[in-house]
């Protein structure tokens, strides 16, 4: 698909070839190119208006040099400001805090929440030594605290002991307590999905963050996504202030956009990729990579 | 809307907005050219404007709403779920054994994903919800062993209906779609004509992606009707439009929650109003 972009891209811009510098016509006619590219890859569409009109930016009077088509460089724009917008740098999970350091995860229904909490605590426990506790905060789907059991026992990470009839708060409630009495460095809180229109289940978030105070909140969100990605990922930044995301499912055949929709409209750094279903299946966020897999590369 | 005749720029915005369901560039442009191309009383309001792009996109879904027919003659009527991971399958076949258990049939559960971490259990949770027996294996077991028995036990029970769970599985994960592919192979020893339905559960908040799910399993499952869950958020599920045009599989139900009544029938009139933000 990159070959297509670049393909379209010549379609229209070859003729510029050797001729000074790219006009405003030209840039413009590139860029509807551009803009189905986007789409095609699930970027949102605010998100491909904002980014189009910085690159257009950038690539109106760019001066066409001989050794490349004025279609790879208009490529070459779009390809860094993809990777600009999605960070340039990778910003890992941050533990700069007292122990235990809290971690909520929270997300849509079915995103990765529990399976990524597992991941990560396995990491954070196998790379950095730390001692992590996972508690279950999902009074609702069925077998959801058994399942983060279960990854536990796969990992060797502690789980917090399941009590049946407590609520969302009064188990990140225990779960602190029980960090602190065991001096454990890390506390991730998994939590069941939910809507961003259901206001009762949002609140329940809400009042788990007062709560927990976590100095991670992490929005685990489907690579998959389409442009839900955008009234998702603000919905719950605002009601909880993320400070960052992990994006699932990388290992599927999607083109990605929903993480530059998703970086874009909250600003928060994308902090790990999910990669698979079994416990290894993690990474750091590599730009390069998505930006190459937007752009079908 | 801020002009209230389809001129250029009236039919840029509806395109906007069908892209903003999901429907995917094609689509999109497909539907709302061919609105521009009817002719409609000038000085429509915005409502009514979206009354005639829901029409629209009716017209390409009308065709493939369609119920699923439970043959009665097939004991059991075997029905396969699939899809990619947390699509919702192991809750809408907890949902279909509540439904269809209320319409008097007797049905039976089998926890085909033997893979994930407490998928088992997830089920088990399910049957006793709604009260129906369920086939197990324990986690590690072959999945097409387990779905192989559990037609046996289901034909030696007389049951009306059994509904086979599978693991999540991302459609370019080749050998875990012939996994797929052999559970089904499998089933076709006891029956030869089962799984009598194979549904693939669609995420409503997935993009583009969907085509290739389609694509993929049916190619692997033969997958025979489509179910779309989490239509109760804020995702539009619009690439179902797109999905209709390019396979024409039918649609026969939608997931509007996390309870054991959240399933209704796929609707094409009521789907298309909420999709372009009608009701
Ligand atoms: N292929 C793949 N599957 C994943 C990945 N992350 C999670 N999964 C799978 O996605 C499905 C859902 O994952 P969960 O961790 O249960 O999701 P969740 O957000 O906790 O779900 P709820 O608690 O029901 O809202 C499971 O089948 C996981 O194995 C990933 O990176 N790649
Ligand atoms: N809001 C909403 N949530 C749903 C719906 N259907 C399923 N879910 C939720 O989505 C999550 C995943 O559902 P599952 O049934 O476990 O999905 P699955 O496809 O069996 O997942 P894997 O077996 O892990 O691949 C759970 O939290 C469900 O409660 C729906 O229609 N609406
Ligand atoms: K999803
Ligand atoms: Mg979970
Ligand atoms: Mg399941």
């Amino acid at each position: 698909m990159f070959e297509t972009l670049q393909e379209r891209l010549s379609g229209v811009l070859d003729k510029l070839r050797g001729r000074g510098s790219l006009s405003e016509a030209d840039v413009s006619e590139a860029m509807r190119e551009v803009r189905r590219a986007l789409l095609e890859a699930d970027v949102a569409l605010d998100v491909v208006r904002d980014f189009i009109a910085r690159v257009s930016e950038q690539a109106v009077g760019a001066t066409v040099v001989k050794s490349v088509t004025p279609g790879q460089m208009v490529v070459k724009i779009v390809h860094d400001e993809l990777v600009n917008t999605l960070g340039a740098d990778n910003q890992p999970v941050s533990l700069a805090a007292a122990a235990p350091v809290p971690i909520l995860m929270v997300g849509l229904q079915g995103s990765g929440k529990t399976t990524t909490t597992a991941k990560l605590a396995k990491r954070l426990q196998d790379r950095e030594k730390k001692k992590v506790l996972m508690a279950s905060l999902d009074t609702r789907r069925p077998a959801a605290m058994e399942q983060l059991a279960v990854l536990g026992t796969q990992v060797g990470v502690q789980t917090l002991p399941i009590v049946t009839g407590q609520s969302a708060v009064q188990i990140a409630q225990r779960a602190l307590q029980a960090a602190k009495l065991g001096g454990y460095d890390v506390v991730m809180l998994d939590t069941a999905g939910r809507t961003t229109v259901d206001d009762e289940l949002m609140a329940e978030a809400v009042e788990v963050k007062k709560v927990s105070n976590p100095h991670e909140v992490l929005l685990v969100a489907d690579a998959l996504t389409g442009q839900d990605a955008v009234t998702t990922a603000r919905a719950f930044d605002k009601a909880l202030g993320i400070t960052g995301l992990a994006l699932t499912r990388v290992d599927g055949d999607g083109r990605g956009g929903a993480a530059l929709s998703m970086r874009a409209v909250t600003g928060k750094p994308i902090k790990l990729i999910g990669v698979g279903e079994k416990m290894d299946a993690l990474e750091d966020f590599d730009p390069q990579r998505i930006a190459g897999r937007i752009l079908g590369m | 809307f801020t002009k209230s005749k389809f001129d250029a720029a009236t039919l840029d915005e509806l395109e906007d907005l069908l892209i903003q369901a999901d429907l995917g560039v094609d689509a999109a442009m497909r539907i709302s050219q061919e609105v521009g191309r009817q002719r409609h009383e000038r000085g429509l309001d915005e409502d009514g404007v979206r009354k005639v792009v829901a029409a629209e996109v009716e017209k390409s879904l009308a065709g493939v709403a369609k119920p699923l027919e439970i043959d009665a003659s097939k004991k059991p009527f075997v029905i396969l779920m699939a899809g990619v991971n947390g699509s919702g399958k192991t809750t809408t076949i907890g949902k279909l054994a509540q439904k269809f258990s209320a319409e008097g049939k007797k049905v039976m559960l089998a926890a085909g994903d033997t893979f994930r971490a407490a998928a088992v259990e997830q089920l088990n949770v399910w049957a006793q919800r709604t009260n129906v027996p369920i086939v197990t294996k324990e986690i590690g077991a072959d999945a097409s062993g387990l779905a192989y028995e559990a037609v046996e036990t289901a034909k030696a029970a007389g049951v009306d209906i059994l509904l086979i769970d599978t693991a999540g599985r991302l459609q370019n994960r080749t050998e875990l779609m012939q996994e797929l592919e052999k559970i089904t192979r499998v089933i076709k020893k006891v029956d030869a004509e089962a799984p009598h339905a194979a549904l693939l559960v669609l995420d409503a908040t997935v993009g583009q992606n969907a085509l290739s799910q389609v694509e993929l399993f049916q190619k692997t499952a033969g997958i025979t009707g489509l179910v779309m869950t989490k239509l109760d958020g804020t995702a539009r599920g619009g690439i179902l439009v797109a999905v209709a045009e390019k396979f024409a599989l039918p649609i026969h139900f939608i997931g509007v929650g996390e309870g054991v009544g959240d399933l209704e029938p796929f609707i094409a009139a009521d789907f298309s109003r909420a999709l372009v933000g009608l009701d």
